[in-house]
């Protein structure tokens, strides 16, 4: 079974399982994994299920869209490789993926 | 006392100053005053409460959700449902505030709120229209980019990061406040601790001088309680007074703290500072409109939110006693339980906006131009969401889905603050009470935007150690 690695802002390390088409930020709340919220239930809207992909993913998950940078633009913790979590849908490739927290969600 | 004395030298100091941005404000009443005159409204109520009938003793059409006693009247609750059930995209032709469309399903008001392109703020949120002099320019009313560059200037100041350096000093000032509750005997809950641990916390971001801080209070309550503009009680000329009188106490409050930094003083984490010590922004008072829109703003968004979700939990916990014993029994439930307090009580029933293209909203046609309103009240209750949705459920799996503090762009941005600010009294209170007894039927605010709580009999019993 392949897995994700969720990062906490103090370098804590939370793995989950990846369940392919499923958003990342459903895999994230489903798990309970501190540090994202999700409030908005997955429509792009809320920008509290925001994570920062590994420097080595970027290529494989790809950047943030229009839509998403609604919600991150505005965001001081913002880094290039910001995404939000919930318009990210699984792909198969993903095993091994990692994403940093950031301290605070908005 | 000695900023209180400060900040009234600097008053007589700044006339020069101060002049100007009162004249704007009065030369906007008098504007006022004649256009109320010509509309014939000038010394009228417009709104007189009469019984709100039940509502299937109503036609679809005939249902006015703008009706500013439906809350305090208990009726909304069975207005929205059949409304969100029979016609949740519903048609007013002629509202006092003129013809509206209400959207009443959590799902529609999402993708009305996200999306600002169809969906303008501007050039108010509020249903009706607020006196001449509510131009001042607030970004909860201007769309994107502008909107953007505002709120960018102010956010930092309740941003988690400067929220964590606020938490002690917040927390202190609540217990005090309780620290001080009489015991065994019924006061209102809704000023002595809501009010009060609002006014104190308003005070703590702007820095403002903390003896005058009800006042900053009573303007916020001002602002939000117009006639024309959300079937409030109060008068234009009490607004317009309080208004000169809010512009005056903040421009001097800029100036003292210019003044004090200019002394040496180590700079704060309150709004003024960080505004001061932005490029952007840091002559922000010589475009008064902007100045005093972004202070109210956060003074008016801060203010009766954060009271009425102080008082509806407690409503809510008397409503349902089980959820109080399920609390006593795990406080880690807090946290959600602030989100499910928030779901429930509603404070802001809605945000308005205004259609910039012909579109579809879930069937129905909607015209450029055409007023459309976001019913969180409606959304919070939408059974398609939420179980048991009338009910306070403190473990609710899904309460942070609750639409209270909107979606988009405009998402509350003191949302952090409020959850922290209702955390911490619930932390407070759990230590030193036992029993937190609603002893009277509450009062509730004339309002359709503001569901408030302005008087609520509540009486302590102390906890007995065990
Ligand atoms: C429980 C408490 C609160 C509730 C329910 C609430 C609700 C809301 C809502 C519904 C909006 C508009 C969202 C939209 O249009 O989509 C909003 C925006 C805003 N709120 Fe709050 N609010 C609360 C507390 C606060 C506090 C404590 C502050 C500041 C001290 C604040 C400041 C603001 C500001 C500045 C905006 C405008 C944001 C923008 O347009 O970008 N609010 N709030
Ligand atoms: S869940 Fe709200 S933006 Fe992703």
């Amino acid at each position: 079974m392949s897995d994700v690695t969720f990062i906490s802002h103090d370098g804590e390390k939370r793995e989950a399982p990846l369940e392919e088409g499923a958003s990342l930020m459903q895999i994230a709340v489903d798990n309970m994994v501190p540090g994202v919220d999700g409030d908005c239930g997955g429509e792009a809207a809320c920008g509290t299920c925001h994570v920062i992909v590994d420097d080595q993913w970027v290529a494989e998950v790809g950047r943030s869209g229009p839509v998403e940078e609604e919600m991150l633009a505005m965001n001081p913790e913002r880094e290039p490789a910001s995404r939000l979590a919930c318009q990210m849908r699984v792909s198969e490739n993903w095993d091994g993926l990692v994403v940093r927290l950031p301290e605070f969600q908005m | 006392m000695t900023t209180l004395t400060t900040v009234t030298d600097a008053v007589t100091e700044r006339v020069q100053f101060v002049v100007p941005m009162q004249m704007q404000i009065r030369g906007a009443h008098l504007y006022d005053k004649t256009r109320r005159f010509v509309t014939r409204t000038n010394g009228q109520k417009i709104f007189v409460e009469e019984p709100i009938p039940p509502v299937e003793e109503v036609a679809l059409a005939d249902i006015d959700l703008s009706n500013p006693f439906l809350y305090r009247q208990g009726r909304w609750q069975e207005y929205f449902e059949r409304v969100r059930n029979e016609a949740p995209v519903h048609f007013q032709a002629k509202s006092p505030f003129g013809p509206f469309w209400s959207v009443t399903r959590h799902a529609d008001i999402v993708a009305v709120d996200k999306d600002h392109e169809t969906f303008s703020a501007e050039p108010f949120i509020i249903i009706g229209e607020p006196p001449r002099f509510m131009d001042v320019a607030m970004f909860i009313a201007m769309d994107p980019p502008k909107h953007d560059r505002q709120r960018a200037a102010v956010q930092g100041v309740v941003a988690p990061k400067n929220l964590r350096e606020m938490e002690g000093l917040i927390r202190s000032r609540v217990q005090e406040v309780l620290d001080d509750l009489p015991i065994g005997e019924p006061f209102n809950w809704v000023d002595r601790v809501s009010i009060e641990l609002t006014a104190r916390m308003l005070a703590t971001l702007l820095d403002f001088p903390y003896e005058e801080r009800r006042k900053l209070v009573e303007w916020s309550d001002l602002a939000s309680s117009m006639e024309q503009a959300n079937g409030g009680p109060s008068d234009n000329d009490e607004v317009f007074r309080g208004f000169v009188d809010a512009a005056r106490g903040l421009s001097a409050l800029w100036r003292d703290k210019e003044a004090r930094l200019a002394a040496g003083e180590e700079p704060g984490f309150d709004l003024i500072t960080m505004l001061q010590s932005n490029e952007d922004t840091k002559d922000l008072i010589d475009r008064p409109m902007e100045f005093l829109g972004n202070l109210t703003l956060l003074i008016v968004g801060g203010n009766d939110t954060t009271r009425n979700s102080m008082s509806g939990g407690v409503l809510a916990l008397n409503r349902f006693p089980d959820q109080f014993e399920k609390l006593k029994a795990n406080p880690d439930l807090i946290p959600n339980m602030v989100s499910e307090i928030i779901r429930w009580q509603t404070p802001l029933a809605y945000m308005r906006r205004v259609a910039k293209k012909d579109t579809m909203l879930n069937g129905q046609f909607i015209r450029k131009g055409d007023k459309l309103v976001m019913w969180y009240a409606s959304g919070n209750r939408d059974e398609r969401v939420f179980d048991r949705p009338d009910d306070l459920i403190i473990d609710r799996r899904n309460a942070r889905n609750h639409i209270s503090f909107g979606f988009g762009v405009h998402r509350c941005m003191g949302n952090r603050l409020a959850e922290m600010q209702l955390r911490i009294l619930w932390e407070e209170l759990l230590p030193r009470f036992d029993k937190i007894e609603v002893v009277d039927e509450p009062e509730y605010v004339q309002s359709n935007f503001v569901r408030g709580i302005s008087r609520l009999m509540v009486q302590l019993t102390p906890k007995t150690d065990a």
